[in-house]
């Protein structure tokens, strides 16, 4: 029972981490306005919340069997409080951060419409860091990282993210570029106090 | 029942197209992609039969600039 | 040109502007005496039976916006708004100039009728400090029951806003914000708040004290009143004139000195007017000048000489309403400058074909959408443009002028 859990505690860390590539590419891709594959704009969208929630799906079930298999020691404290734990202390830490984070992405994208646009957007950008973070820990924790196929899982998920992000950073980026950017005017902002 | 309709916070609204896809019988787009409602009132109204798509898209608006008001 | 009667209060006359001019509150007390006491009921009363609309351009009635905001029943902020953004415009900073006290009188005044706790006056900074003195006098003689806070309006066309006018008071910058909430019920803090016009305020604090057959006595029984109309362009003396609505237009050129030379048409209503015929018959009212898709609006009448191009002088404005935008909404931001540029190749004879129809287009397309009238106001413009100048269309299509030979 105890390797089934571990092995599937690894196999779906692993999932995890596949998924939440996906999920970084198709919000790069939602954000850039495009339809994708055929598929309309409406669509990308889910399709990115979709996989998100897939991914918090492999995420959990990642952190339930952790917690089930007494070879892992890990306790609930180390779901919340990240650096103090059992097993290479550090890289399981950033596997706390990763998770915190991807509960405050998905806590505040389900609470939308109450937090309004501004501080859904201010959470949401930590997707960026949330990442990077999640490989570091995959990487860093997971006893199988030195085998070839994690490495190449891995490399295939930094170069896709890697070429989303120069996509989002590139000129042409935005649909209907020609658009001017809306910004308040600077006349309308009240000086400084005389 | 009091007709429902589309409220638009241009504020908020950036153009990102999703709304005029998910109700292409209320909403075109403009020659900047920003939704133009097809009755030419200022809240386009919702009729019934397309409340469950107007919902869709006031909740997938990424800007949040949708609202259903009656 | 016109067949109605022409109505006996439809003269030049000054109300507003009766007496001395230095600002001073002594002054003003001996001339008119203190404000007498009245309710938050007798003022509602008074503003209803008078027919007070407001002077700030949209023109809609007194006594159903001080109803609102009373009626939410929560303290209420209510705010002078002399912002005065439009450029052909100078009546608010004459009224603040020369008559501050029947601007602080009435402010007063709506303070009671809406139960407000704070008031506030949104100007420029150059009327601040003598704004100020006043109040500090007022303070000193006990009139103001409610605090009066100072504000400074940005230079802008657009601060003069209802919402923006809000936003401004409230410590933000000063843009339209968007009308899913109006300010009557949640403005200035979530406080139900009172934004009027101070010519408005200045006609309160008149009628509180003489009554409201007083104030019909001016104007036209529909329009009663009198207005302040600031008189530019090709007159000899432009300036700031004080009429009852229904007064002739040539009867308001006069009193500005009459036209400087033989005029083409006239701008009424300002940069989000119309263009009318410079037929000195017309009335200045409501109802005279729909047909040309105008309305008397914050009262600025500019003279347009026939040796002048309409459409350069509209495609001027457009652009000078395209560079105000608040730049928030993308409809506005992006359709305005279009809208002026297209009209600027009409106007400096770089023809296309389909011009005037693409210029007609784009005016409908803005129209509507933004949180605030600013693209609809600029497509009224344009649009009257078009009409007025129809055959100087035609010509400049072909490359000729008719003005400018």
């Amino acid at each position: 029972m105890t390797n089934a859990l571990w092995y599937f505690a690894r196999g779906s860390g692993v999932v995890s981490l596949v998924l939440l590539t996906v999920v970084v590419a198709l919000g790069v891709g939602a954000r850039s306005g495009r339809t994708a594959f055929g598929l309309p704009r409406f669509a990308v969208n889910l399709l990115h919340r979709n996989a998100a929630l897939l991914a918090v799906v492999f995420l959990v079930g990642h952190v339930v069997s952790l917690l089930l298999d007494s070879y892992a020691k890990l306790r609930i404290v180390d779901l919340l409080v990240p650096f103090i734990g059992n097993y290479r202390p550090f890289w399981q830490g950033l596997g706390t951060v990763a998770l915190e984070l991807v509960a405050a992405i998905v806590v505040t994208s389900l609470l939308r419409q109450r937090i309004g646009a501004r501080a859904w957007r201010a959470v949401h950008w930590l997707a960026y860091l949330c990442w990077p973070v999640a490989v570091a820990h995959g990487l860093g924790n997971g006893t199988d990282r030195s085998t070839w196929w994690l490495w190449a899982i891995t490399m295939t998920c930094a170069a896709a993210v890697a070429a989303a992000g120069a996509w989002r950073l590139s000129a042409g980026f935005a649909r209907l570029e020609h658009k001017t950017p809306r910004r308040v005017a600077r006349r309308l902002e009240l000086e400084e106090v005389r | 029942m009091k007709q429902k309709r589309l409220h638009i916070d241009w504020t908020a609204c950036d153009g990102r197209g999703l709304c005029a896809e998910l109700l292409p019988e209320l909403l075109a787009e403009d020659d900047w992609g920003f939704p133009t409602p097809r009755d030419g009132a200022a809240e386009p109204a919702v009729p019934p039969a397309l409340e469950p798509e107007a919902r869709r898209a006031v909740d997938r608006c990424p800007a949040l600039a949708l609202r259903l008001v009656s | 040109m016109t067949g109605a009667t022409h109505a006996p209060g439809a003269t030049v006359e000054r109300r507003l502007l009766a007496g001395a001019s230095d600002g001073r509150l002594e002054t003003h007390l001996a001339e008119h005496g203190r404000m007498p006491a009245l309710d938050a009921g007798q003022i509602i009363g008074m503003a209803r039976d008078a027919g007070l609309t407001g002077r700030g351009g949209a023109g809609f009635p007194v006594w159903r916006k001080l109803s609102a905001v009373a009626a939410a029943g929560r303290p209420a902020v209510v705010i002078a708004n002399a912002a005065e953004g439009e450029p052909a415009s100078g009546k608010d900073k004459a009224l603040l100039a020369y008559r501050p006290n029947l601007i602080f009188d009435g402010l007063q005044l709506a303070a009671r009728a809406t139960g407000a706790r704070s008031a506030h006056l949104y100007a420029p900074q150059a009327a601040l400090g003598a704004a100020g003195r006043v109040l500090d006098a007022r303070r000193a003689a006990g009139l103001d029951a409610v605090p009066v806070t100072l504000q400074v309006a940005p230079d802008a066309f657009v601060a003069g806003e209802e919402s923006a006018v809000v936003a401004a008071v409230s410590g933000r910058a000063a843009a339209p914000a968007d009308k899913l909430i109006r300010v009557i019920e949640s403005g200035v803090d979530g406080a139900p708040t009172l934004v009027q016009n101070v010519e408005t305020l200045a006609h309160l604090a008149m009628i509180g004290r003489y009554g409201p057959r007083w104030f019909r006595a001016a104007g036209t029984p529909e329009e009663p009143g009198t207005f302040l109309a600031t008189v530019g362009g090709a007159v000899t003396a432009p300036g700031v004139v004080e009429a009852g609505y229904g007064v002739r237009l040539g009867d308001l050129l006069a009193a500005a000195g009459g036209p400087s030379s033989r005029l083409q048409a006239v701008l009424v209503g300002g940069y989000h007017g119309g263009w009318a015929p410079a037929d000195p018959a017309l009335p200045v009212s409501r109802a005279a000048l729909e047909p040309f898709g105008a309305a008397p609006g914050a009262g600025v009448v500019l003279a347009l000489p026939e040796q002048a191009c309409g459409l350069r002088e509209t495609a001027r404005i457009a652009g000078y309403l395209a560079d105000q935008s608040a730049g928030q909404c993308g409809p506005c931001i992006n359709g305005l400058p279009r809208i002026a540029a297209t009209l600027a190749d009409l106007a400096q004879h770089r023809a296309r074909p389909g011009l005037p129809a693409e210029v007609q287009r784009l005016a409908r397309l803005v129209s509507g959408r933004g949180a605030c009238r600013h693209p609809d106001g600029t497509a009224r413009l344009v649009l009257s443009g078009l009409r007025a100048f129809e055959a100087d269309v035609a010509a400049h299509l072909v490359g000729r002028c008719l003005a400018t030979r």
